[in-house]
């Protein structure tokens, strides 16, 4: 069977189908939800023990990392689709890294948010400069930049390649948080953040994180298609096929 | 049930967090809705005036 990826490379055709696919992601979202949320709160040691003890407020592990990791993922999202319009010239392309772009912030905004909430009571501080927290920080105003120089221009084609290459210059930030940890000996000075490994992870607090990364996961495509429908109806207003869609949603 | 909202006396930092992403996470999906709606109501709108301007 061939597939004509083009097709879908067209808003017209791209509308309908984003659409059915919302719907399914939502289901999605919603299971994996229910099932790592349970599994976080019921199938896990209140306390850790170890060098540093953790009290139940670990469980903010849950929802932050999976928001760090989505924030970062999805900023390589953005910066995909960014430079594919940049080197195609492709209109759809512009308005997938539009889409992202608010749901990425959002998750940023939410990893540094959880993050302050579980540093208070583990590190006694809602905020340090850390260099992980700083970068991370970075991260957030990159994302609002994009969103900022975007609606600033008044030429859309304009508007699109001016942020898109913001998008790419600010690409840099995510390996620098990634790195970000000051200190590789946590037993010879105090790090906020450690280096980990998915292995050195108790097994059910493993799963519920991968869950939860998942759900947040599929609720970005979720929320990036409804959010892609509005753009495209929006820059496609002149279109034949807009106007025929209207005198459908009308007459029924 | 009330140990679990307790969670150890650190309630205000666990659901401190979890209540911020609840928050955050369905204004968004709220906020997509409604300018979904307002776009299709406005275009709507621009397409049936331009509709019953031009000369039959």
């Amino acid at each position: 069977m061939t597939l004509n990826w083009f097709k879908f490379a067209s808003p017209a055709t791209f509308y309908p189908l984003a659409g059915r696919l919302t719907r399914p992601f939502w289901i999605l979202t919603g299971v994996l939800l229910v099932i790592g949320l349970y599994w976080g709160f019921f199938q896990t040691a209140d306390q850790l023990g170890g060098s540093n003890p953790q009290k139940e407020y670990y469980r903010i592990i849950f929802i932050h990392v999976p928001a760090a990791w989505m924030s970062m993922w999805l900023y390589i999202v953005l910066v995909f689709w960014a430079a594919i319009g940049l080197v195609f010239n492709t209109r759809l392309s512009f308005m997938m890294a539009n889409a992202v772009a608010p749901t990425g912030a959002v998750f940023t905004f939410l990893a540094l948010w959880t993050g302050a909430f579980w540093g208070r009571p583990s590190w006694g501080t809602y905020w340090d400069w850390d260099p992980r927290l700083t970068s991370e920080l970075v991260l957030f105003f990159l994302y609002i930049g994009y969103m900022a120089l975007h609606s600033a221009i008044d030429d859309t084609r304009r508007a699109d390649r001016a942020s898109a290459l913001l998008a790419l210059v600010g690409l840099v930030m995510v390996p620098v948080i990634y790195w970000s940890i000051n200190c590789p000996d946590p037993t010879q000075c105090a790090a906020l953040h450690q280096r980990s490994g998915l292995g050195k992870i108790e097994s059910n607090i493993l799963f519920s994180m991968l869950t939860m990364t998942l759900a947040f996961w599929m609720y970005s495509f979720a929320t990036s298609f409804m959010r892609l429908r509005s753009i495209i109806l929006t820059r496609e207003a002149e279109a034949s096929w807009v106007q025929e869609l209207l005198n459908r949603e009308h007459s029924r | 049930m009330s140990d679990f909202f307790s969670q150890g006396g650190y309630a205000f930092f666990v659901w401190g967090a979890y209540g911020m992403v609840v928050l955050v996470l369905v204004a968004e999906v709220l906020q997509l809705r409604l300018q979904h709606r307002t776009i299709l109501a406005r275009l709507g709108r621009l397409a049936r005036l331009s509709q019953s301007s031009r000369p039959e």
